[in-house]
């Protein structure tokens, strides 16, 4: 039941974005476009450490940027339309499955372009490639949820990053330790327990925010 | 009657000074780069206990809301947030004045800072968010739902985080000198602990009053509008 809602709320939202279209190309855009004042405004990145930093916060504004769309774009009439007809479970699920696929698209981007313009300076891209994913679904269950809580404000965009930072924090130093380290030439097997405590961390954000929907839900 | 109901406020009051002679007055062991500086340990790391603690109250009441909904419980938890938040900052200045002199600098990159200014900006960030609501079932509602959120990635970021870190300057953890389970003096701990428990029966006073005061300002609202 609430699996069979589920693929459909994914599946109207890929639709949806696929038919729109500006929301993607908007945040990809934004990525591109900071990437490039990145560039203007270093020329050159010679260090691992500040080539990753970089890469991290430019990752997060546009994480902060992509996901809190996803509640403010429904408007109040639908949100209650969803309200009638699926269960809240599968409602928040499917926006963070969903906003997970929109990070590893923005995220892998922000690579291609972190490549082309400042250099590539991974060593071992298999590991940078899975945290990033990683980190990206773990960026997706908090902001999800922010931006529910956000959504229910009167100034959300404001109160969105506000919100968001100071709780995405854990997420964001375990990803920048495992990519520096994937900068440096670690492999997978000095770096899994900070990978494994980044899935662990996942996953109980999703459990945390399918308990804690429902009350933001009901108004 | 009164002393019956209310002796474990005397008994704060009696431990926070005790802590605080005896903190002054023991002899305490010599250690390298801490010295005397080392006393700073009765008032600075208790601060933290008792934040965690008034926090932890805090992230229950919003846990308790979420099923009564009672106006009283929220009002309960956002006082103990409000009241965490005062012991934050008393933490990070009896701290950054310690690191002054230890370490030659009142801010650094390490574990137990960045918890310590995570927690301050989640709480900050509590407060913003329930000024921004103005109707008050869906402030409470909408502010205990963050309030649980935060408190677990905030617990998770204190409590797992330092453990997978390399280093951390601070005292007992990654070889430092002091005061972790093996050095810590067997006296320092008579007073130690006796410190805690006291700070944090304070910081329960502290959210008491601040809890009674606002009801009284809500009822006496109230009134004026009847």
């Amino acid at each position: 039941m609430v699996i069979h809602q589920l693929k459909i709320l994914l599946l109207k939202d890929i639709r949806l974005e696929l038919k729109q279209k500006y929301a993607i190309n908007g945040i990809l855009l934004y990525v591109l476009s900071t990437v490039f004042v990145s560039f203007l405004s270093f020329e050159r990145i010679l260090d691992g450490k500040t080539w990753n930093a970089l890469f991290w916060i430019i990752l997060l504004f546009s994480a902060v940027n992509a996901v809190s769309k996803s509640f403010v774009q429904e408007g109040q009439p639908r949100q209650l339309y969803y309200y009638t007809i699926v269960s809240p479970l599968a409602l928040i699920l499917s926006k963070i499955l969903y906003n997970a696929l929109l990070m590893g698209i923005i995220s892998l981007l922000c690579f291609g372009a972190f490549v082309v313009f400042l250099g590539n300076m991974v060593e071992s891209t298999p590991l940078f490639l899975f945290t990033i994913l990683l980190g990206g679904w773990g960026f997706s269950g908090v902001l999800t949820m922010v931006s529910a809580i956000a959504s229910r404000t009167s100034n959300n965009f404001a109160l969105m990053a506000i919100l968001s930072f100071p709780v995405v924090l854990p997420i964001l130093l375990i990803v920048m330790k495992v990519t520096n380290a994937a900068l440096n030439g670690g492999g997978f097997a000095d770096n899994w327990s900070p990978l494994m405590a980044l899935f662990l961390l996942n996953i109980m954000i999703a459990a945390l925010a399918s308990v804690l929907f429902p009350y933001l839900w009901k108004d | 009657m009164e002393f019956k109901k209310n002796w474990w406020k005397y008994l704060g009051g009696l431990l926070i000074l005790y802590s605080i002679i005896a903190g002054l007055l023991m002899k305490v062991p010599e250690l390298p780069i801490i010295r005397e500086s080392i006393r700073n340990l009765f008032f600075h790391v208790c601060m933290w206990f008792a934040m965690i603690a008034i926090m932890g109250v805090s992230a229950v009441q919003s846990i308790m809301y979420l099923r009564n909904m009672k106006r009283e419980t929220d009002i309960a938890a956002s006082e103990a947030a409000f009241t965490g938040l005062l012991f934050g900052f008393l933490g990070i200045t009896t701290g950054m004045i310690w690191a002054n002199f230890t370490w030659g600098t009142p801010w650094t990159n390490d574990p137990q800072l960045n918890g310590a200014a995570v927690s301050i900006l989640i709480y900050l960030a509590y407060a913003v968010l329930r000024s921004s609501i103005d109707e008050e079932q869906k402030r409470a509602r909408i502010s205990a739902v963050y309030n649980v959120f935060a408190f677990v990635l905030f617990i998770v970021f204190v409590g797992v985080l330092p453990r997978m870190a390399a280093a951390s300057i601070h005292p007992g953890k990654g070889g430092n000198p002091a005061l972790g389970a093996t050095s810590l003096d067997s006296m320092m701990r008579l007073v130690f602990y006796p410190a805690i428990i006291g700070w944090i029966i304070v910081a329960i006073i502290i959210w008491n009053i601040r809890r009674r005061l606002k009801m009284a300002q809500m009822a006496q609202m109230e009134m004026e509008e009847e």
